[in-house]
């Protein structure tokens, strides 16, 4: 029974029940999705983070029934997190969707997920109990910069100390690995040999609203300090085409400011949705004064684009405002001359977008052995 | 005598490599190449089993690595020209790219037909001038380092070529597994295995095989980045000439993709492309083709798959005059 028959046919207890027993929620038939809620209420609203459609729909009460519906056009693909705003005695309460099994778990909490015909969730981020797996330690650096902070360095399984491995530095890594599977990911596509044997550095910052908005001492902790710091411990590349620097938002804009601090040091980027505001007049932004560090920054590199890495992966959402800043970009890092790939995801800035784009940015930036090794 | 060589497709796990050295009259102990397998090279129990013969494995992936911790500026120099090789073949892979993209261009523009096809031949005519120079500028690299540390110079190489030539001595074939082909090809090269083998029959798999031909061309249909160019790593052994041989083509190739099949085949003609699953098997003799049974990828764009060896009824003639 679909939306329809229940909307035309009896309206009764029965039938809702049966309808609510019959279906997955939210409906997705080809390109269209209906939201579902029932209860008591005096209004139900979708929240959305989706950019280019209203934040907040409402959905309409079926008559005689306490159903609640709303249906929108959903591109093929596309994945998107919501939650259902509930307004009881004129206050509105947040919630996940009750009918949904899909949740995505973000810093602040999680999302319910609508997934449009044709997603499907990576078969490589689940654990392979084949795939050997890799260990992650938790070391502290005393820093000059910051003074004692924290970091996870994930070791690849089969490590040996007579061998070199690349180094990635996640910014975030900790919410990488808490909601984007990041460790369970490169277990898996070391072992598929898709991505190098990589060792990673997974970094967090306590004021990252402040420390990655092209801060120089950031910049100066990552390249002077820490990475000195695990080439100590670890057998680790020299080689700037073996140190990746990889954050989403403004992670993204750490990465990048770095990049363009130290040129020469690292040689791979992986950029995930990346704040990359800028004006094409004025040096104000819609934004807020917390990205007026990164506007005079992306406007310098506008001005003036230069090397700043050999190979950059840059991927965005299409249901995200930072596609416009994003699509920007790329142009201008392609002038340079450097190796661009970008890709766009009918997903918005969130974690999951985000591991889902994990495979073909890393095995692009840091191939394994996949194209040389034949059983 | 007239060296025999068979080559086959992956063993997997059912392998028929114990049936072919059956057919070719191997019942003696066979030298064995794992080096491929890398850290994993003597995990040979499986396999030594399905040969069904003694085999004796030369463990050059293990020696190679003694080499190394031995002997430290022969290995620096090693390492240096790795890395060369590496940087050259990013490079090379660099201008493939340009090339496809712009072949890409050129053929979505509106001119005439036949200007688009001849366009076309240049495009192919490209790629074979930059796989050909790629090729010819490794050899170069390898020939500097053979020149600056000739093998005998460095005295724990030379120990262990004279055990592994004592160990082939007894030897009634050699048998190459698959693995890493570039390490394979390493160190097949260090340790001087082929010459080592004199007229002693050879039966090698997927990258085993690979080393053998003429030209080892790295390929992959379905790269998790979304998709690639196939590319040449370097020369091979030429013991297999006029094949370009490529394993398990169900896992690795568009086999339906006309186009893209077209355009491969013709820039490595006049070698015949031959795609090698589990089962596909080339018997030469004296350098002569004998048996076939595998899949050819022909100039016309078609995936034969029951090709015995006779030349293809879609063959047309395509470059130079040469007909494949």
């Amino acid at each position: 029974m679909n939306i329809g028959d229940l909307i035309n046919g009896p309206r009764t207890r029965d039938s809702v029940d049966a309808f609510i027993a019959g279906n997955t929620f939210p409906m997705v038939d080809g390109s269209s999705c209906t939201f579902v809620w029932r209860g008591e209420a005096e209004a139900v609203h979708l929240k959305h983070w989706v950019f280019g459609l209203p934040s907040s729909q409402p959905l309409l009460r079926l008559d005689g029934t306490n159903l609640w519906h709303l249906t929108l056009k959903l591109p093929q693909k596309s994945r998107v997190e919501y939650k259902l705003e509930v307004v009881r005695h004129g206050k509105g309460e947040w919630i996940q969707d009750p009918l949904n099994q899909f949740h995505a778990r973000d810093p602040f909490g999680a999302n319910s997920v609508a997934q449009g015909e044709g997603y499907e969730v990576p078969g490589w981020i689940h654990p392979d109990p084949t795939a050997a797996k890799g260990h992650v330690d938790e070391i502290w650096i005393d820093s000059k910069t910051f003074g004692r902070r924290g970091f996870g360095l994930y070791i690849p399984a089969r490590f040996q100390r007579s061998r070199t491995y690349p180094v990635v530095i996640a910014h975030d890594g900790h919410d990488y690995m808490r909601y984007a599977s990041l460790t369970t990911i490169l277990d898996n596509l070391i072992d598929r040999l898709e991505i190098a044997d990589v060792i990673v550095v997974m970094t967090s910052s306590p004021d990252r609203l402040h420390e990655y908005p092209d801060n120089e001492h950031h910049a100066k902790f990552i390249t002077e300090e820490l990475v000195p710091y695990v080439q100590r411990l670890l057998p680790i590349s020299d080689q700037p085409q073996n140190r990746c620097l990889m954050g989403a938002s403004f992670g993204a804009v750490a990465s990048l400011s770095t990049a363009m601090r130290y040129p020469g040091m690292y040689g791979r980027l992986l950029l995930q949705s990346g704040s990359f505001a800028f004006t094409d007049i004025g040096d104000r932004n819609h934004r807020g004064p917390i990205f007026d560090p990164i506007v005079a920054m992306i406007n310098r590199y506008r001005a003036e684009p230069t090397v700043v890495a050999e190979k950059i992966f840059v991927s965005v959402g299409m249901y995200e405002s930072l596609i416009y800043e994003n699509r920007s970009l790329v142009p201008v890092l392609m002038s340079t001359g450097m190796d661009v790939r970008y890709v766009e995801a009918r997903d918005g800035h969130n974690w999951e977008n985000w591991r889902d784009r994990l495979r073909d940015g890393l095995s692009w930036l840091l191939p394994g052995p996949f194209l040389h090794v034949y059983e | 005598m007239a060296r025999t060589i068979a080559l086959l497709g992956p063993q997997g796990t059912t392998p028929d490599v114990g049936a072919v050295l059956r057919d070719l009259g191997i019942t003696g102990t066979v030298a064995l190449v794992r080096a491929g397998y890398q850290e994993r090279e003597s995990e040979d129990a499986e396999l030594i089993k399905a040969l069904g013969v003694p085999a004796k494995n030369l463990t050059l992936h293990a020696r190679g690595n003694d080499v190394f911790k031995k002997a430290t500026e022969y290995t620096a120099a090693y390492q240096a020209r790795q890395q060369r090789l590496r940087h050259m073949q990013t490079f090379y892979r660099t201008r493939l790219d340009g090339t496809v993209d712009a072949a890409k261009k050129i053929s979505v523009r509106y001119v005439e037909p036949e200007l688009l096809e001849q366009e076309e031949k240049v495009s192919v005519d490209m790629f074979r001038q930059m796989d050909g120079d790629h090729v010819e500028r490794c050899q170069a690299v390898r020939a500097a380092f053979d020149r600056t540390w000739p093998a005998d110079h460095v005295p724990s190489l030379v120990a262990h070529r004279r055990e592994v030539r004592a160990l082939m001595a007894g030897t009634e074939a050699l048998v190459l597994a698959g693995g890493h082909v570039a390490s394979l090809h390493n160190r097949l090269q260090m340790f001087d295995i082929l010459a080592n083998n004199g007229d002693k029959p050879i039966i090698a798999w997927s990258a085993g095989a690979m080393v053998l031909t003429d030209r080892i061309v790295l390929f992959h249909d379905y790269p998790p980045y979304g998709s690639d160019v196939a590319q040449l790593l370097e020369a091979g052994a030429g013991l297999v000439s006029g094949f370009v041989v490529l394993p398990d083509p169900r896992r690795r190739i568009r086999l339906d993709a006309r186009t893209g099949i077209q355009q491969f085949a013709r820039r490595m003609a006049p070698a015949t492309c031959v795609a090698m699953d589990h089962g596909a098997r080339l018997i030469l003799e004296g350098g002569e083709l004998k048996y076939a049974k595998a899949i050819r990828l022909t100039t016309a764009g078609d995936a034969e798959p029951e090709w015995t060896g006779e030349p293809s009824r879609f063959s047309t003639p395509y470059l130079y005059g040469v007909h494949v």
